[in-house]
């Protein structure tokens, strides 16, 4: 089978280069950062850390270029979804396209150009050291399902989920992939943005009680509009919040989102807590306090 | 006359340099290079009027003669120590504190037996050096009685600052005026400081969803939410006064913003803390306020 990463990445990079190594799968990149690219298709694409990984594939910036392909799996930051995969979407026509990324609405967006959509949540994290070489942090499973309103076949993503399974990344098939998507997206929701916005590192916002109470006033109103859905979580996010502020975990760990701050990049913040209150609104459920993070760090980012 | 003027920020300058027209000024500094500066030198004004008045300074309080009228003028962080040093001394007079937020006369009061004025002032200036002010904003500072103090005693600093060349004005119950400033500081000071924002178009923009100005106007109805239920019917409409603010030509720093980028302690607790406890005093839910001043209030921890 023929696989396309959109979005290359830190994580792009896990899939595509544990992918490469099956004999069974062929692996292209699609990506706009020519040096990397470049440096992919020289030398292949390198992970070290968690695992040491050399993967062979063909990388481009050209979206022509790309063959018909089985499956997609993007995997951009979600503010560049929809042009990603408008662009690359020739290449699915016959395939299915997998999202693997942050927060909510990107499946929605996938959907407008793609007709066989995966609902997807990972959990393996990683960082681009230099082009063709990323630094993979943490292990991680993957759960993927149909995207209810257009779903691939269940089949499909067993297949893709397989294949993920056997490159040593796990996957799971799923027919309701909801439940690990909010859980995931209810964490950072609920801990990156208030971390952005203090520049408190994950286990010092928790040592704060009314820091952590607000945080948990964030994951009410996650659960609410989870629950408003019919999606059950398959986890507490509020267990999941202490478990990392233990010391051995994630205590002195700063959100992702507040390292785009200290680097005046655009956050992922209309895909979380803006995704919370969309989904909110469609349901009838009032989110008051996600609206007010969305708004204090539209601001922040306003304000360079 | 003779008035003392206790701290010389930009606000205590703006009132000594003024006063010094129609009466003996003595300003009380922090540090005796800024004694001797305006010793020396003098106090010069500029922008909305030029001169440069004559003062006499000192950091001991012990120098201070009897005075007539003292005006507190520090910030609230700095309140405490200046109504140590004032204690239990110049019996008869008549002290006005122009702090932000609630409860500065409450601290002076643990520290003498005074004639209390509550004041606020909406005047603004920039401090150049230890010795030039620059009056940008000759809005006016509203007064009124502390508890018993006669309303003649108000009457009379408030004409004094009217004769000095500053607008002022004396109101029979400061409240409504000190609480349509508190809810406004509370809101502005506290979003601008969360997000690097100086008070611009952006608190008043109510157009897309996570647009600032929606924050803004859900922070400001909270507070009337707290002002009701304190019985205190506001003077002006603290949206109003927001949307006004915008409207000037250059956008206003607020001092929270300058003292989270300077690393400072902010009157973060006088002003956002003030609404939290009046709001739990009266039994009011006010979740945004609460998660503002825990946001600041935490990202001053960040500090250290």
């Amino acid at each position: 089978m023929r696989v396309c990463i959109v979005g290359c990445g830190a994580v792009g990079s896990l899939f595509a280069a544990n992918l490469a190594q099956l004999e069974d799968v062929e692996v292209w990149a699609y990506d706009l950062f020519g040096e990397h690219v470049e440096a992919i298709n020289r030398a292949g694409l390198r992970l070290s850390g968690a695992g040491d990984v050399l993967g062979r594939l063909q990388a481009t910036s050209d979206p022509a270029s790309l063959p018909a392909c089985d499956f997609g799996i993007v995997a951009t930051k979600a503010m560049h979804t929809a042009a990603a995969v408008e662009a690359t979407a020739a290449a699915f026509t016959g395939g299915c396209v997998a999202t693997v990324q942050n927060g909510l609405g990107n499946e929605e967006a996938i959907a407008r150009f793609a007709e066989r959509v995966i609902r997807g949540t990972t959990f393996p994290a990683g960082k681009l050291v230099e082009p063709g070489h990323v630094q993979w942090d943490v292990k991680g499973d993957t759960t993927l399902g149909p995207f209810e309103p257009r779903p691939a076949p269940f089949a499909e993503v067993e297949r893709l989920a397989d294949a993920c399974t056997r490159a040593g990344m796990p996957a799971t098939a799923v027919r309701d992939a909801r439940g690990p998507q909010w859980r995931k997206v209810i964490f950072n929701a609920a801990t990156n943005p208030v971390g952005a916005l203090t520049r408190l590192t994950h286990g010092r916002v928790c040592d704060d009680p009314g820091l952590r109470r607000l945080v948990s006033g964030l994951v009410d109103e996650g659960k609410a509009v989870a629950a408003a859905q019919g999606i059950s979580l398959d986890a507490d996010p509020e267990e999941l919040i202490d478990h990392a502020a233990k010391p051995e975990v994630a205590y002195d760990h700063k959100a992702s989102m507040l390292q785009d701050v200290e680097a005046h990049r655009p956050t992922e913040i209309d895909y979380l807590n803006g995704g919370i209150v969309g989904f909110g609104r469609e349901h009838g459920v009032p989110t008051p306090l996600n609206r007010a993070i969305w708004s204090l760090v539209k601001g922040l980012e306003q304000s360079w | 006359m003779r008035v003392c003027v206790i701290g010389a920020g930009a606000i205590g300058g703006l009132f000594a340099a003024h006063l010094a027209k129609v009466a003996d000024v003595f300003v009380l500094t922090r540090r005796q290079e800024h004694a001797q500066a305006l010793n020396a030198r003098g106090l010069r004004v500029s922008g909305r009027h030029d001169f440069t008045a004559r003062v006499t300074a000192t950091p001991d309080p012990g120098e201070l003669p009897d005075f007539d009228v003292a005006i507190i003028a520090t910030k609230a962080t700095g309140l405490e120590q200046a109504a140590q040093s004032l204690n239990g001394r110049f019996a008869d007079a008549t002290i006005a504190t122009v702090q932000n937020g609630l409860g500065a006369e409450e601290v002076v009061r643990r520290h003498g037996e005074w004639h209390l004025i509550s004041a606020v002032t909406f005047m603004s200036g920039t401090k150049h050096s230890d010795t030039h002010v620059e009056y940008i904003l000759d809005t006016p500072t509203w007064l009124g009685p502390y508890g018993d103090t006669p309303y003649e005693r108000v009457q009379e600093l408030a004409q004094l600052l009217i004769e000095s060349g500053l607008e002022a004005e004396a109101l029979p119950d400061l409240r409504p005026a000190q609480w349509s400033k508190l809810i406004f500081n509370a809101t502005v000071n506290g979003v601008a400081a969360l997000t690097g924002l100086p008070h611009d178009a952006h608190f008043a923009a109510e157009n897309v969803e996570s647009d600032l100005g929606h924050l803004v106007h859900a922070l400001v109805d909270e507070g009337k939410l707290v002002a009701a239920a304190a019985s205190v019917e506001l003077r002006d409409d603290p949206w109003e006064m927001n949307v006004l603010a915008t409207k000037r030509g250059s956008a206003h720093y607020p001092s929270m913003l300058e003292d989270v980028e300077a690393r400072r302690p902010t009157e973060v607790d006088l002003i956002n803390g003030a609404i939290v406890r009046e709001a739990e005093r009266h039994a009011v839910d006010a979740p945004l306020q609460t998660a503002v001043y825990r946001l600041v209030a935490a990202r001053e921890a960040s500090y250290s």
